[in-house]
């Protein structure tokens, strides 16, 4: 900084690494993904908007946005949303244990985000073929 | 010409007067969520395939009414909170910043809004 006079141009400043220079790590990842489902959701909340604001206008708005997400589009849309919102989901109750200072530890870590991904898989697979019908015979 | 270096500028401000206030938001919106949430995925499991008579009824009972409301209350004030955060990390240009944060929270009120709306009316029934 003493050298800063005599107008020599300016030296780059030292950057540091970033995500591109780093394997990916699971830690990272459920990291990256966190952020990716919280965005999904929030344009997904319009999934959740219009179902109740066409149940709003009548019987026929309604039909027709069941029509839509009962489709094969409207149905891969809607297992993505439930997995998004339970994956966010425990990501978050992930954050709440480290926010008390617990599993912390680089093994803990890892293994609460295994847990994380492998659970948000199993129950979106649970809940959606309870509400198809495969498992215990809703309709 | 400003001689002074980001740091002096920085310090003459002070802080932004804010503290945790923002990460304290989210994390309570998030506890919320959290129940909200899984009470969602079981009235949609059990609404689903119902035809429009069977939805107006089962909006007419104030305690879904409610919890609904409180859903879209604590939603979208939480994802409001989490999509400025992700404006203000990846946007650097300072107006296109403003513009987004503004857009955020039009959109998160009116989804809000229009949602809170539905829900009344199916559950006043008109």
């Amino acid at each position: 900084m003493a050298h800063a006079e005599g107008g020599s141009a300016a030296r780059p400043r030292p950057t540091s690494p970033h995500i591109q220079i780093y394997s990916p790590m699971i830690n990272m990842m459920m990291s990256i993904i966190h952020r990716i489902t919280g965005a999904a959701l929030y344009f997904g909340s319009l999934l959740l908007a219009i179902w109740l604001i066409a149940a709003a206008m009548g019987p026929d708005a309604f039909d027709q946005v069941n029509v839509l997400f009962g489709s094969l589009l409207g149905k891969i849309v809607l297992v993505g949303y439930t997995w998004a919102l339970l994956h966010h989901m425990l990501g978050g109750i992930r954050h709440f244990i480290w926010d008390t200072g617990r599993g912390m530890e680089i093994k803990t870590a890892d293994m609460l985000c295994w847990v994380s991904i492998i659970l948000s898989i199993a129950l979106t697979t649970v809940i959606w073929l309870v509400a198809t019908g495969v498992i215990g015979g809703a309709a | 010409m400003n001689m002074r270096t980001p740091l002096k500028n920085v310090r003459s401000l002070g802080s932004a007067k804010e503290g945790a206030d923002h990460f304290w938001k989210q994390r309570l919106s998030a506890v919320a969520n959290v129940f909200l949430g899984i009470w969602l995925v079981w009235l949609i499991a059990s609404l689903a395939g119902s035809d429009h008579a069977a939805f107006k009824q089962a909006l007419g009972n104030p305690l879904i009414a409610i919890g609904l409301l409180l859903l879209v209350l604590s939603g979208t004030f939480h994802m409001r909170l989490g999509m400025q955060t992700i404006i203000e990390d990846y946007i650097s240009s300072e107006g296109r910043k403003i513009v987004l944060l503004m857009l955020n929270t039009f959109f998160a009120i009116a989804v809000g809004l229009a949602t809170t709306f539905a829900i009344l009316k199916l559950s006043f029934g008109s």
